[in-house]
């Protein structure tokens, strides 16, 4: 199946949606966040808008029905027409008639999108209500109909149930149904399912992308994702400062691209390197051994003491400055087990050995020598820094408390470090809230090596970051590893990032690893079903999904 | 967004200033009066303001303005005292709840949540018909009844803190939980709590000046804004004025107060830190 | 569902339980004997050896708590000392007073102040909006008791307006009870109007910039349509938990404002009860007050799903 579809032919002389000369500024004649943006998108074409964070994508989508935030504001000498008419400067009351009803958007967030404290069925009522002269029954009928096309069991009862009583994917679901009831001509889509799973996303996108067709809807998309668009859409428009760099074919646009920042984009993407060869060690540096980790639900009055576990009796090796991937979905007990081995989380049953010692059981945690070696790389770069520290500090904290390198040391070792980390001197006398994203993470990173240690823990190390970032970060800690010799556990729900950085995979479900191998072998011929969906879910640059370049 | 931010910054100033100059009345309120507060003057009885008396004086000839500046030390003194007191009593318990967590805390919150269940300054009212009334007995009464509320926004913060990645960190680096609980969790706590501290000497000169004018408060005659309104009441026809000035002093006081605390709420909003 | 109203309940009978404890607490905490406390310097030896045998003073301290707590269960809140008459009659009929008072009072300032604090979040930073911050800000920092006394002096002495001292039961002549009541009731409405303005609009502006109401702008709704359905209802749930709150700090404030206008209510009666050393009295209104302010909380918790769903769970 192929799931692009591409009504060119029949866009080029009715627009469903002209841009043109869009400009959005910070208050009137302020500093501008989108920049003479020009695209037109055929009846029934899908087109992306791509580009990195700040780059005023999600801004000139949101233009397009005039449903900026508050200081921003579209210029006047922009023009955005729908099916002809000009929407900049239209009349509030009219621009309403068209909202809802032949433009239909769908948000990032499926947590905050919909409203909390009103049933979903009143919710998917009100487009109806406003753009039709249905009946209530003949819209509540509609709205179970549209609930039970997008695969939510029980239509009828979600109607009555709150959006807190669904996951994430089934309200993304519930959201694109409310949207697509009044089947508009133009479907706005910003970012709709980075918040979800991969196999959710997968699942969501081809439910959108056939709601469309169904209904001759086009759509504007909204990613970062390179490989998502190659999969889905026809011509795209990268954007970097508000500006579009270049536009075009996607297929010719991610292949032969002529901007200097649409090459970096598509090099930034993640790649397979060659393979390395890590020596077996005679005992593995870290032996992970039937560990069980539970969680206890806060125990509430009345309630029954519930206990969930997250990892069931997980076995794991890891050989000295080897890098093992850890891959799952959310919930899959990947986190919980990279939290049990630096000591954070204490296991129920089963043990962890470092060099051969043990470090870690359900009676005791790792000793300060221990704790020496094995450190950790969060994942939200904003949050796993003290807001209060200073760069220096903060490299600097974990020498305090070594004692092999001596006092007057410590500060040679801090600049070492955050050189190797790439942090001039002129960053260590700055704050967290002074950096950039990218940058957080290198300190995060220095903070972890500082001592050296021979283990490194990498909690979705890049998730939060943008793709030129990720891709610079992933590099970082290919270097260091080359440079000081570490072991790390690369705990990743994206495959691109572990297929270039990973020497051994092991893929997680539902607390158990169901496979473990070579990169190679995992990538080439998994065995275990999970990691086959896994793969074939994931998006690659040039529209073929995965199993179909293995060739089946 | 300009204008108001602009806003934002005179009004912090304005808070500053009547903080400092609070500070200042505390610690030289008495000595700036130009008479003995409580020294009698039978011939100026409730005299309008004039060259001998700037602001008048009340039913019993006493100056006004020394009896307000006399009046503000005291106020300012119960309420930077009281403050103190239920500031480190609460923090320290909110502290041992939110740090040992268990049956430690849920034992504590228990109790905390009783005293939190006394309508305001009722606790106060009940600890004063103990104690009966006196500057140090406000300070108490005042101190247990504002005290619970520190309890819940110092456990609330370490708790929360404890959740961040930054905390986790220190563990993993090989930081005690003390350690960790010193260096990484209380600084970060400091700003809700400065934010609620503000608030609270709000409370507190209120509640003293609502204490006084019921009579349960700061004894007579030493002056205070609140037993200043009580004594003025009954000649409020003949002389508004000595109703209006020290009502005055606490509305402006508490403006701001307010304002200060509007304006570190808004600094200590992570919102506001400069993330992007 | 249900295990959220149990669990609220059951969770409501520790903290009352405490609270009385430390109303029971207020007469042993004072230096002398219970009993001579109870009755007064007046209590002939009779009376008081009766007492001090049914108060259990010869048995420990808990089984004491307990004999009072059974009797307070029973509506035993004691004998005035000054007044000669039942706790129980006395805090009752002076309830009744002040009540109406209270409740007129905040159901006022909510009506007023939720949606001045709904216009000004909507439309933020706007010159309606400084207006509306501006004067809660202001009335905020107003002691409730010098604004009594200032309406008192502008509307009852300048003006003659409304009559400056008495009360007159609602029972009794319900037009000119609402009369007396005027001046105290604006006055404290006048002090919550700032607080709950202010609330509401905060929470309102952080509802505002949800993407639920982006969404629902999306789909076309009005701007009046947006905040009468996505709007009100989110932004009001923090305030109506303020709305518990503040009626704790009108009950803990209300001898004052009885006080400035001489009304015969709970509050003068606990603050008599203080003057006179009446400890029943003392313990009745306190234990009364609390317990009012403990019930009309939990009411506030068991309601609040309907506001937030969420909670519930």
């Amino acid at each position: 199946m192929n799931a692009k579809y591409d009504a060119a032919q029949q866009g080029t002389d009715a627009p469903v949606l002209e841009v043109t000369d869009l400009s959005v500024t910070i208050g009137p004649g302020g500093r501008r966040v989108v920049k003479d943006l020009s695209f037109r998108i055929g009846a029934g074409e899908m087109f992306a808008l791509v580009g990195e964070s700040g780059s005023g994508k999600t801004m000139a989508a949101r233009s397009v029905i005039r449903v900026l935030p508050k200081p921003l504001e579209i210029a006047p000498e922009s023009s955005v027409r729908i099916g002809g008419r000009e929407i900049v400067g239209m009349a509030p009351d009219q621009l309403r008639r068209i909202r809802g009803a032949e433009v239909g958007m769908v948000f990032q967030e499926p947590m905050v999108s919909l409203n909390p404290s009103m049933p979903i069925g009143r919710q998917m009522a009100e487009a109806l209500e406003l753009h039709s002269k249905l009946s209530e029954k003949e819209i509540l009928t509609r709205c179970a109909a549209m609930l039970d096309r997008v695969r939510i069991p029980d239509p009828e009862g979600c109607l009555t149930s709150y959006p807190h009583e669904f996951s994430g994917g089934m309200r993304q679901r519930i959201m694109l149904a409310s949207v697509m009831l009044t089947r508009p001509r133009l479907l706005i889509a910003d970012e709709p399912t980075t918040a979800l799973d991969t196999l959710v996303q997968r699942q969501v996108l081809d439910l959108m992308v056939e709601l469309c067709r169904e209904n001759g809807t086009a759509v504007l998309l909204i990613s970062h994702d390179l490989g998502m668009v190659s999969h889905y859409v026809s011509r795209a428009a990268v954007m970097k400062d508000g500006e579009a760099v270049e536009a075009g074919p996607v297929a010719r646009v991610l292949s032969r691209p002529e901007h200097p920042y649409t090459r970096k984009l598509v090099e930034a993407l993640p790649s397979r390197g060659p393979a390395r060869h890590v020596p077996q060690a005679p005992v593995p540096l870290l032996a992970v051994n039937g560990l069980t980790v539970d969680y206890a639900r806060p125990r509430r009055l009345l309630e029954p003491r519930q206990v969930k576990q997250v990892v069931h009796a997980v076995d794991l090796a890891i050989q000295p400055g080897e890098t093992l991937a850890l891959v799952g979905a959310s919930g899959s007990g990947k986190t919980t087990l990279g939290r049990a081995i630096v000591g954070l989380k204490r296991p129920s049953g089963g043990s962890i050995a470092f060099r051969g010692e043990e470090m870690i059981s359900a009676r005791r945690g790792p000793s300060r020598a221990q704790r020496q070696h094995v450190q950790m790389v969060f994942q939200d770069p904003y949050s796993s820094l003290d807001p209060r520290q200073r760069v220096a500090d903060i490299v600097g904290e974990p020498l305090r408390l070594d004692r092999s390198v001596p006092r007057s040391q410590r500060r040679a070792r801090v600049e070492e470090t955050c050189e190797a980390v790439g942090l001039g001197p002129e960053f260590l006398r700055r704050l967290p809230h002074q950096l950039s994203g990218g940058q957080r993470q290198r300190v995060a990173i220095a903070r972890a090596i500082v001592r050296r240690p021979a283990f490194v823990v990498a909690d979705e190390p890049v998730s939060a970051l943008d793709m030129t970032v990720q891709k610079q970060i992933l590099e970082l800690i290919a270097r260091l590893q080359e440079q000081y010799g570490f072991a790390c556990l690369f705990i990743s729900h994206d495959l691109g990032a572990v297929e270039q950085i990973a020497d051994r995979v092991a893929v997680m479900e539902a607390g158990h690893i169901v496979e473990i191998g070579p990169r190679d072998q995992i990538f080439d011929a998994p065995s275990h079903p999970y990691t086959r969906a896994l793969l074939d879910a994931a998006m690659h640059l040039g529209g073929a999904p995965a199993a179909a370049r293995r060739g089946g | 967004m300009g204008r108001v931010f602009r806003h934002m910054k005179v009004n912090a100033a304005f808070g500053l200033l009547v903080l400092l100059a609070l500070l200042f009345l505390a610690l030289f309120g008495g000595r700036l009066a130009p008479y003995d507060p409580m020294a009698l003057d039978l011939g100026a009885r409730l005299t309008g303001p004039g060259p001998a008396h700037l602001l008048g004086a009340d039913e019993f000839g006493r100056d006004t303005l020394s009896r307000l500046l006399a009046g503000a030390e005291a106020s300012a003194w119960i309420a930077f005292t009281t403050l103190a007191f239920a500031l480190a009593s609460g923090m320290v318990i909110g502290l041992v709840a939110g740090f040992f967590r268990g049956p430690v805390d849920r034992l504590l919150m228990v109790v905390n949540d009783a005293f939190l269940a006394f309508p305001g300054l009722l606790l106060a009212l009940g600890i004063m018909a103990i104690y009966g009334a006196s500057s140090s007995g406000i300070i108490v009464a005042l101190g247990l009844a504002y005290m619970p509320a520190v309890v819940r926004v110092t456990r609330s913060a370490v708790l929360s803190i404890r959740e961040l990645e930054f905390v986790e960190a220190s563990i993993v680096i090989g930081n005690s939980e003390v350690a960790t609980v010193a260096r990484h969790v209380l600084p970060n706590a400091i700003p809700p709590l400065t934010v609620l501290a503000t608030t609270m000497f709000g409370w507190i000169i209120l509640a003293e000046a609502g204490l006084s004018f019921l009579g349960l408060g700061v004894p007579p005659p030493q002056p205070s804004w609140g037993n200043m309104l009580a004594s003025a009441r009954p000649y409020i026809t003949q002389s508004p004025l000595l109703i209006v000035l020290p009502g005055l002093c606490i509305t402006i006081t508490l403006l701001g107060i307010n304002l200060l605390g509007d304006a570190l709420r808004d600094f200590a909003d992570p919102k506001n830190a400069g993330r992007e | 569902m249900l295990r959220f109203f149990l669990s609220r309940l059951l969770s409501a009978i520790p903290t009352l339980l405490i609270v009385s404890a430390a109303v029971f607490a207020i007469v042993r905490l004072i230096p002398g004997d219970p009993a001579q406390l109870m009755l007064g310097d007046d209590a002939l030896p009779g009376q008081l050896e009766a007492l001090r045998a049914r108060m259990g003073l010869d048995k420990p301290l808990p089984v004491q708590y307990l004999i009072w707590l059974r009797d307070i269960l029973h509506g035993d809140f004691g004998r005035s000392i000054t007044m000669d008459l039942p706790v129980s009659d006395l805090i009752v009929s002076r309830f009744f007073v002040s009540a109406p008072i209270v409740l007129i009072a905040l159901t006022l300032a909510t009506i007023i102040a939720v949606p001045a604090g709904m216009f000004a979040a909507w439309r933020k930073d706007s010159l309606g909006d400084f207006a509306v911050i501006a004067s809660s800000t202001l009335l905020l920092s107003l002691p409730g008791f010098w604004l009594g006394l200032m309406i008192l002096l502008a509307f009852g002495l300048w003006l003659g307006w409304l009559p400056v001292v008495g009360f007159v039961s609602l029972s009794r002549d319900p037009g000119a009870a609402l009369l007396y009541m005027i001046m105290p009731v604006m006055t404290l409405a006048l002090t919550d109007i700032g607080s709950i303005a202010r609330m509401t609009r905060a929470s309102a502006i952080t509802v505002a910039g949800l993407e639920y109401i982006t969404h629902a702008r999306a789909k076309g709704l009005s701007e009046s349509q947006i905040v009468w359905r996505h709007g009100l209802r989110n932004s009001f749930a923090p305030t109506w938990t303020l709305l518990g709150l503040i009626l704790g700090s009108l009950l803990g404030g209300i001898a004052i404002t009885e006080t400035v206008f001489t009304i015969p209510g709970l509050g003068r009666l606990l603050v008599d009860g203080i003057y006179a050393r009446d400890y029943p009295i003392i313990q009745g209104c306190i234990l009364l007050i609390t317990f009012i302010y403990v019930a009309v909380n939990l009411l506030v918790d068991l309601v609040y799903p309907l506001l937030d769903p969420r909670v519930a769970r």
